[in-house]
């Protein structure tokens, strides 16, 4: 363990070796880890109005599985490293297009049809992914498990995703009290003033490029997206003008926890931070239902 | 104050027809009931008049401008309907739920200020919910649910109200405190409403005009004292009524047998 001064005298001297691991490791990683966190969340909390479900996650439409299978097939014919988040966040797109195009029809918004197109969408692409475990190189194996677990071990935050989490955060944020009106259902809000189809397209849209942005970072990093919108409408409520800062901020902050405990607890060894989430999220999750069950 | 009138209006569902070539004014300060039996397209009928479905024919002006045409954020300035339903999946506090009826008078990143949380509480309380500011929306029972939609509406202040069975869940005393609130907007502040009842007896003490809806397309519209009478009624349920003069005006009872 370090203690405050060592930490000081590192984080003032980049060119050391402790500063060294600081600045080109340890802080770029736990970057990521905010980032991705945050893009996850907040795609989470609109992917739950769009679909007018609790339940709804970033990875429920598709998104994500197209991405993997773009990021594995890549690893199969044993493309460069560095190359495989643009090669997801490309597959990504391909599976936001198609879902699109097909969901999107004439007549009336269908959130049925909507989710019915993402849902099948996505067990094709799994389907495809199955296929390429089986038939890929045995020395790839790992690496695509890791990738489709969710993992940072090799994460850097590119700046154009933390442009993409801004952007798309302070948009959002403006149209927050369309979203908590969207959040009574597409009548409702219709009634009270909102071009429901218009926003609806826009929602689906802003959902899917965070998620293909938080994917083609760390791959398929589970739980996050479903776990912290919820614990964020129990503890601030469901007003989004508070909601999407909160949960932004927290889940980025849970997959900074998460990815430190990935990295330090079977130290040397290091575990995709996908199983960490998971880990803590389920029993972090049933107890708060549960406090908040007796509450009430 | 606006006029929301049908010119030749006709609505079909499925294949059903509810309403052929209709042709009606809802002005200023009239307060209609649309009664006819169950499955006949009331609702249908009142989605058109929101702007929420299309008529298969016909248009829907709000001051001589095709509502069709119309943003509907100018439209639900004008516009407000009481579902029929009102179901929360998300959880919400009372008064946040209230406050959306502030919506379209709010711009873009606007924020409810000290006069909209003061239209809410006032509605809550008209609407005997006071005190409930906090309580959550999955939390409350039917009548209540109802009565805070209702008081939504009122937050909305829409100069033309729709009320799709305004008074499904209420117990006696709220049902007459909201149509007498209804009424008293359409009197006093020169509201319109247009409401589908179930209950005779409250259209004949509340409504000044009655659309009736027979099914296969027919319609009947006039003033209440014309429109309400045994015969029309028999005709509209398919069900013998009895009639009973109070000092208030006629009333109407199922006949025995």
């Amino acid at each position: 363990m370090l203690d405050w001064s060592q930490w000081a005298s590192a984080i003032s001297n980049p060119a050391s070796d402790l500063g060294e691991l600081v600045w080109r490791l340890r802080l770029p990683r736990a970057a990521a880890a905010w980032t991705v966190g945050a893009l996850l969340s907040l795609s989470g909390c609109l992917m739950q109005v769009l679909l007018r479900n609790p339940l709804a996650d970033p990875y429920i439409l598709g998104v994500s599985g197209g991405a993997s299978f773009a990021a594995l097939f890549g690893m199969t014919i044993g493309i460069s490293a560095g190359m495989i988040p643009a090669l997801a966040w490309a597959g990504a797109l391909i599976s936001i297009l198609i879902v699109f195009s097909l969901a999107r029809g004439e007549g009336p918004w269908s959130g049925t049809r909507l989710l019915l197109t993402g849902v099948v969408t996505a067990s094709g692409w799994a389907a495809l992914i199955s296929l390429l475990l089986t038939l890929g190189p045995d020395g790839s194996l790992r690496g695509m498990l890791f990738w489709l677990i969710g993992d940072l071990s090799y994460a850097r935050l590119p700046y154009w995703a933390l442009v993409i989490l801004l952007f798309i955060f302070f948009i959002c944020l403006g149209m927050a009290r369309s979203l908590n009106v969207l959040a009574m259902g597409e009548t409702t809000a219709r009634l009270l003033g909102e071009p429901t189809r218009k926003l609806l397209w826009l929602v689906y849209l802003l959902a899917s490029v965070l998620t293909a942005t938080a994917v083609s970072i760390a791959g398929n990093i589970g739980f996050v997206g479903l776990i912290v919108p919820h614990l964020m409408r129990l503890l601030v409520g469901s007003d989004h003008r508070v909601l999407l800062p909160a949960a932004a901020m927290f889940g980025g902050l849970f997959l900074v926890l998460s990815d430190t405990l990935a990295r330090t607890v079977l130290a040397p060894r290091q575990l995709p931070v996908g199983v960490v989430t998971a880990l803590l999220g389920v029993p972090l999750f049933l107890l708060l239902l549960n406090r908040a069950r007796v509450k009430q | 104050m606006s006029v929301l009138s049908c010119k030749n209006v006709s609505v079909t569902i499925a294949g059903i027809q509810v309403a052929n070539h209709l042709d009606l004014d809802l002005k200023p300060g009239q307060f209609w009931g649309l009664l006819g039996p169950n499955g006949i397209g009331k609702t249908t009928l009142m989605k058109c008049l929101a702007g929420l479905d299309e008529p298969a024919h016909g248009q829907i002006l709000l001051e001589s401008r095709d509502i069709q045409g119309l943003p509907r954020k100018l439209l639900a300035r004008h516009i407000g309907m009481l579902q029929q339903h009102t179901v929360y999946v998300f959880d919400s506090s009372v008064m946040q739920t209230a406050l959306t009826g502030r919506h379209p008078h709010l711009a873009y990143w606007q924020r409810e200020g000290a006069k909209d949380l003061e239209k809410a509480a006032n509605a809550l309380s008209a609407v005997d919910l006071e005190g409930f500011s906090t309580r959550s929306v999955t939390g409350l029972s039917g009548g209540e649910a109802r009565r805070l939609a209702f008081a939504t509406l009122l937050v909305q202040q829409p100069d033309i109200m729709l009320l799709d069975e305004p008074t499904n869940h209420l117990d006696l005393r709220h049902q007459i405190r909201i149509m007498n609130m209804v009424q008293e907007k359409t009197e006093s502040e020169c509201h319109s409403a247009f409401a589908a009842l179930h209950d005779i007896n409250l259209a004949a003490r509340y409504c000044s005009h009655i659309l009736m809806l027979f099914g296969n397309g027919d319609w009947c519209a006039g003033t209440c004292s014309e429109m309400l009478n045994e015969s029309s009624l028999e005709k509209l349920y398919n069900c013998p009524v009895e009639r009973l003069d109070s000092p208030k005006g006629p009333r109407f009872l199922p006949a025995a047998g």
